[in-house]
């Protein structure tokens, strides 16, 4: 987890030449893709990479960002514990179930 | 049952209810067959369960006999965008990923109109998972516009301006993240609210960008919009981006005489070269009538709006990204049949259950995120955020409202612009600063194009300033006097 | 050539909370699968996460007992990856803006044994931060099964410097972490439950030098002799690829607890691409001075602290303070204790640590045995170490533990009779002077009726009688045992000894 932390750079110069890989993308998003979905959106997503390059032209130098619409903060609740949901609706809509529990496809330790 | 009785006001009806001129039972009954005999054409609804709205009519009715009513909303058929969660109701977003999903539990915009008697009326049609300027990414039906049934409601809650335009509920709820509310309402020729952000709970919103929904209603005039928006504002502990301020009852507020004194700023930057000829016209017409009726009209800048498409489009598809991979195929969505490990279960139910767009924004939305972008992309769009709240800020300094476009073009044909994403994002220019900003913003109608298009204009406010600002909205409505003209089914 | 290892821990502790860390529905340690959710835990479409401010508390807490800086903002991020244990697919934790930054923990190596102070320093630590724990899954033959209780509990992760250079320091560090947490009452850290848990990273060196080797992570270690054992092997087998020129791959690799070895793990290809950025459905928190005073004023002493003042300030032996300060009750109940009679600390603790430490694990012993079917769980969950540990439902209360060592001290009654009485006091909570009453099992003072038990005892051993008279000293003690055997153990035993000389000159 640490060394992640260390990826953070400043990386504004990437934005500009770098083409997207789709096959990394989709699978950071685990979706699958056909060859077709792959071209159609390669071309469209560089389209729209190419007019975010707009972005890159503003001075931000010394702007905080906003990661919500408004700035407040602590808001929380206090440690009182509720009842939970039933079973019964917890497993309304599970694809699949036994013993309570939804079943997956055998999990070994890396999905 | 007269086409009248579709499009009278919640007051009209609420008044009816009292007066025993019609029974609850009787509006839900009217409104039921009214769906039945307009939708084949409109396709607002994605679904409907008579039964459940017959009881809650009967009850409502039940309730009025004894003299036991819970508001002006008590026995209103209302429709609800299939985003928001009811308890027991269907809740598909439009999505192939939850075509049989049903939702255990009520979120709180939905319980508090409950809570005021509100009959549910009907799941209604969007872009999936609110996705959208055209209701064409719905994976199930395809909405028209009811003024012309060739062209698009807008989106994402084409059904639900749709259905209130068409006379298919008296008001619907919907959810705005970028104009999703406002563009259909203009689009539609009724009233759309985007709220402040904080106003209206989130809580059983099916998110699609976190920082940026919004619930709102739709209704055919200011004041029934008010009513509805009342009922469904306030502080709620389950969701920790409400604010907690107190809410006025903003129906009661509205006055003719709202606008005289106050200064609306007109933004140059949204009367641009995109902008159609009549829109413009027909929005600088609506400014004029402002001014005589006591307005102060003064040209300003929000000198970053150009920028709002890209910052908009990576913070909504970064958030987006990570609020859908909730729907993977594990716990209560589709899950491929194809799958034999954990990893294609992910990538086949996602592949499978996601339609088009969707899948585009989760790409792109992961890819800004991904490592090495980004600093130059979301950290960057996040602080010209910073930059768009304040080119707001200091515009309200010396205004009390935004008066713009909501959409610089009326309603397209539909298939027009859906193998060009990055046009049909273009279209959303007028309404996404609001949502960056967190300002609420209202559509409401200003005039139809020669075609016969409605046209809307949109009203900016300062942050929780909706009672003022639905008070302005109310003085121009009553003025321009165009809340009586509906479509012919 | 010799290697230093250097070693760092990444230790996760579910918290202590009413509810869970964003969502308000309860944590119970083993109930049945999926009974303690609700729609956030489940990740529907719609919920929202809000802060459990008790969880935040806790956290903050345990940093300032630790000596850690709490910055003024805090935030929470999302951190993306895919699990079926996680509902969103995401965690909520914190990426840049923890709780609580630097700090240290104090840890104690073993001494040279039972009865003297081992060598004491600091461990740095990087950060302290707060963050929701998965669900469980549970492996069958041909699938898995999911059961999210344990998802959304609050877990705290404790981030080490690379500090620690054998499995006995890191073996310390838990212990001190452990008894620092649970003295507090933040945690019960229990392993077993699952309740702590750690990821360890092993890295060698050449000794003296000052650069880090290439970085080894073991995951989710979950007892603390399953920790030592794991990362003695990882030593040794990183030693072994230096010494052969095998090169070590920074990768994560699984301790197999049967085979006794670590096993590289499957490498995830995009694993460390978590896409982290602030969670938009939290708001910031600000942490007021006033809330870090309030905080501050209640802070527990440090154990090693009470440890110290415990030795200094009644002298007592380092090996009974170091029973008693790793555990909270014996500590509190030591004090109240005290309160009730002050004049011989030593004899207070010793009972403590002798007596009644006894008979609690005799009677646990005794539950076990009715237990133990019903509280074992028939799938993967370990038996609970089943101690019975010192809390409300002992009888014996400290004040009549005092009140014992109290009439000991007046001489009522004998050290010998004590044992009795105090195994009396703690089956039926009577007070000391109570079963003494009752039992007649006062000390017998008498000096008249002494004086015949003694007589007694002298005219039925005339040989050790005459042995003394020559001269024997210690042949007089062979009286003592008649005596006190006469007198149902009650004679007063200062008194004996005079009264038998006496009698025999």
């Amino acid at each position: 987890m640490l060394e992640t932390m260390l990826l953070f750079c400043d990386c504004f110069l990437i934005m500009s030449d770098k083409t997207i890989d789709i096959d990394y993308v989709a699978k950071l998003a685990r979706i699958e893709l056909t060859d077709e979905e792959r071209v159609k959106y390669s071309a469209q997503l560089e389209q729209i990479l190419d007019y975010f390059k707009k972005l890159s032209a503003v001075d931000v130098e010394g702007v905080e960002p906003s990661a919500h619409a408004h700035s407040i903060y602590n808001v929380w609740r206090e440690d009182v514990p509720t009842a939970g949901m039933s079973i019964d609706d917890a497993l309304l809509n599970a694809p699949a179930k036994r013993e309570n529990q939804i079943v997956v496809p055998k999990v070994v330790d890396d999905a | 049952m007269s086409e009248e009785i579709f499009y009278k006001s919640v007051s009209e009806l609420d008044a009816m209810l009292d007066a025993k001129q019609i029974s609850a039972s009787e509006l839900a009954t009217a409104y039921i067959e009214r769906t039945k005999a307009v939708d084949d054409k409109v396709g607002a609804f994605l679904s409907y369960d008579e039964s459940s709205t017959m009881a809650s009519a009967k009850a409502s009715d039940e309730r009025r006999s004894k003299g036991e009513k819970l508001s002006a909303l008590d026995g209103i058929p209302v429709g609800l965008k299939d985003v928001i969660a009811v308890r027991g109701q269907k809740l598909t977003c439009a999505s192939k990923m939850l075509e049989n999903y049903v939702s255990p539990y009520t979120g709180t915009a939905a319980r508090k109109l409950q809570e005021a008697g509100a009959v549910f009326w009907g799941r209604l049609n969007m872009d999936e998972f609110a996705m959208g300027s055209s209701c064409e990414n719905s994976a199930f039906v395809k909405t028209r516009n009811p003024w012309d049934l060739e062209r698009i409601p807008g989106g994402s809650s084409g059904g639900s301006a749709a259905a209130v335009a068409a006379g298919e509920c008296v008001v619907s709820l919907g959810s705005d993240t970028g104009g999703s509310i406002r563009q259909p309402a203009s689009l539609c020729g009724i009233v759309g609210v985007k709220p402040t952000y904080g106003l209206v709970s989130r809580f059983g919103l099916a998110a699609f960008a976190s920082s940026l929904d919004q619930i709102g209603p739709f209704a055919r005039n200011i004041t029934d919009a008010s009513i509805l928006l009342k009922t469904i504002a306030g502080y709620d502990n389950l969701d920790s981006t409400s604010i907690n301020i107190n809410i006025p009852d903003y129906s009661a507020g509205l006055r003719k005489d709202s606008l005289k004194g106050k200064t609306l700023g007109v933004p140059k930057e949204y009367f641009g070269e995109g902008v159609d000829a009549e829109v413009r016209k027909s929005v600088e017409d609506a400014i004029a009538l402002c001014k005589s009726l006591g307005a102060e009209v003064k040209e300003i800048s929000l000198p970053h709006t150009d920028l709002a498409i890209p910052v908009y489009y990576i913070i909504a598809t970064a958030e987006a990204s990570s609020n859908l991979a909730r729907y993977d195929g594990v716990r209560y969505t589709h899950r491929s049949k194809d799958a034999d490990d954990v990893l294609s279960l992910y990538f086949k139910s996602r592949a499978e259950g996601f339609g088009e767009e969707v899948k585009r924004r989760i790409i792109l939305g992961s890819y800004v995120l991904s490592s090495g972008y980004y600093d130059a992309y979301y950290l960057r769009a996040q602080k010209v955020r910073t930059l768009i709240r304040k080119d707001f800020e200091d515009a309200f300094q010396s205004v009390d409202a935004i008066i713009t476009p909501t959409s610089p073009t009326t309603a397209f044909k539909i298939g027009e612009k859906t193998d060009d994403p990055l046009a049909m994002y273009l279209s959303d220019i007028c309404t996404i600063n609001v949502n960056l900003a967190g300002l609420p913003g209202i559509s409401l109608p200003c005039g139809f194009t020669q075609a016969g298009l409605p046209i809307g204009v949109q009203l900016i406010g300062k942050a929780f300033g909706e009672a003022e600002l639905l008070s302005m909205a109310y003085a121009y409505e009553q003025e321009a006097g165009l809340f009586n003209k509906h479509p012919n089914l | 050539m010799e290697y230093e290892a250097v070693i760092g821990l990444e230790t996760h502790v579910q918290l202590k909370t009413n509810s869970k860390m964003f969502t308000s529905v309860a944590y119970k340690f083993a109930e049945a699968p999926n009974t303690l959710t609700d729609p956030v835990v489940w990740a529907l479409p719609g919920v929202l996460p809000v802060l459990n401010y008790s969880a935040i508390r806790k956290t903050i807490e345990l940093g300032l007992m630790l000596g850690c800086e709490i910055p003024e903002i805090t935030k929470w991020d999302r951190k993306n990856y895919f699990y079926p244990d996680s509902p969103k697919n995401y965690q909520l934790s914190q990426y840049d803006q923890p709780l609580c930054l630097g700090g240290g923990v104090e840890i104690e190596m073993e001494g040279a044994n039972g009865s003297e102070m081992g060598a004491h320093r600091i461990v740095k630590l990087t950060r302290i931060h707060l963050e929701e724990d998965v669900g469980k899954l549970t492996h069958c033959a041909h699938d898995s099964l999911v059961d999210y209780n344990r998802a959304g509990t609050p877990l705290m992760e404790i981030v080490s410097e690379p500090d620690m250079h054998s499995a006995d320091e890191v073996f310390a560090y838990l212990t001190s972490l452990k008894n620092t947490i649970s003295f507090a009452g933040l945690s019960d850290c229990d392993m077993e439950k699952g309740q702590m848990r750690c990821d360890v990273n092993v890295s060698l060196r050449p000794k003296g030098s000052d650069k880090l080797g290439v970085k080894v992570e073991m995951k989710n270690i979950n007892s603390t002799s399953n920790v030592r054992n794991c990362i003695n092997y990882e030593i040794k087998r990183q030693k072994e690829c230096l010494e052969t020129g095998t090169p070590i791959v920074q990768e994560t690799r699984r301790w197999d607890a049967v085979l006794g070895i670590t096993q590289s793990m499957r490498n995830k290809e995009d694993a460390h691409d978590y896409r982290y950025f602030p969670e938009p459905d939290l708001m910031p928190v600000k942490i007021s001075k006033e809330l870090l005073d309030s905080i501050k004023a209640n802070l527990i002493e440090m154990p090693f602290d009470r440890q110290r003042r415990y030795m200094s300030d009644y002298s007592l032996p380092y090996s009974v303070t170091s029973v008693m300060c790793h555990d909270r009750q014996l500590c509190e109940y030591f004090e109240k204790s005290l309160k009730a009679y002050d004049k011989n600390p030593k004899a207070t603790a010793n009972m403590l640590v002798n007596d009644l430490l006894r008979e609690l694990s005799a009677s646990s012993d005794e539950e076990t045995q009715d237990d133990l079917v019903s509280s074992f769980d028939a799938d993967a969950e370990k038996p609970v170490e089943n101690k019975r540990r010192l809390d409300d439902s002992c009888l014996l209360t400290p004040e009549n533990l005092a009140g014992l060592v109290k009439i000991i001290d007046d001489g009522a009654i004998s050290k010998q009779i004590a044992k009795e009485v105090f195994v009396e006091m703690f089956n039926t909570g009577k007070t000391a002077e109570a079963i003494v009453e009752e039992k007649g099992l006062k000390q017998n003072s008498d000096s008249n009726e002494l004086e015949a038990f003694c007589q007694a005892a002298i005219d039925a051993n005339p040989k050790a009688v005459g042995e003394y008279k020559a001269g024997n000293e210690k042949a007089i003690n062979a009286l003592i045992g008649p005596v006190m055997k006469a007198s149902k153990g009650k004679a007063n035993p200062g008194m004996l000894l005079g009264i038998l000389k006496k009698l025999i000159k």
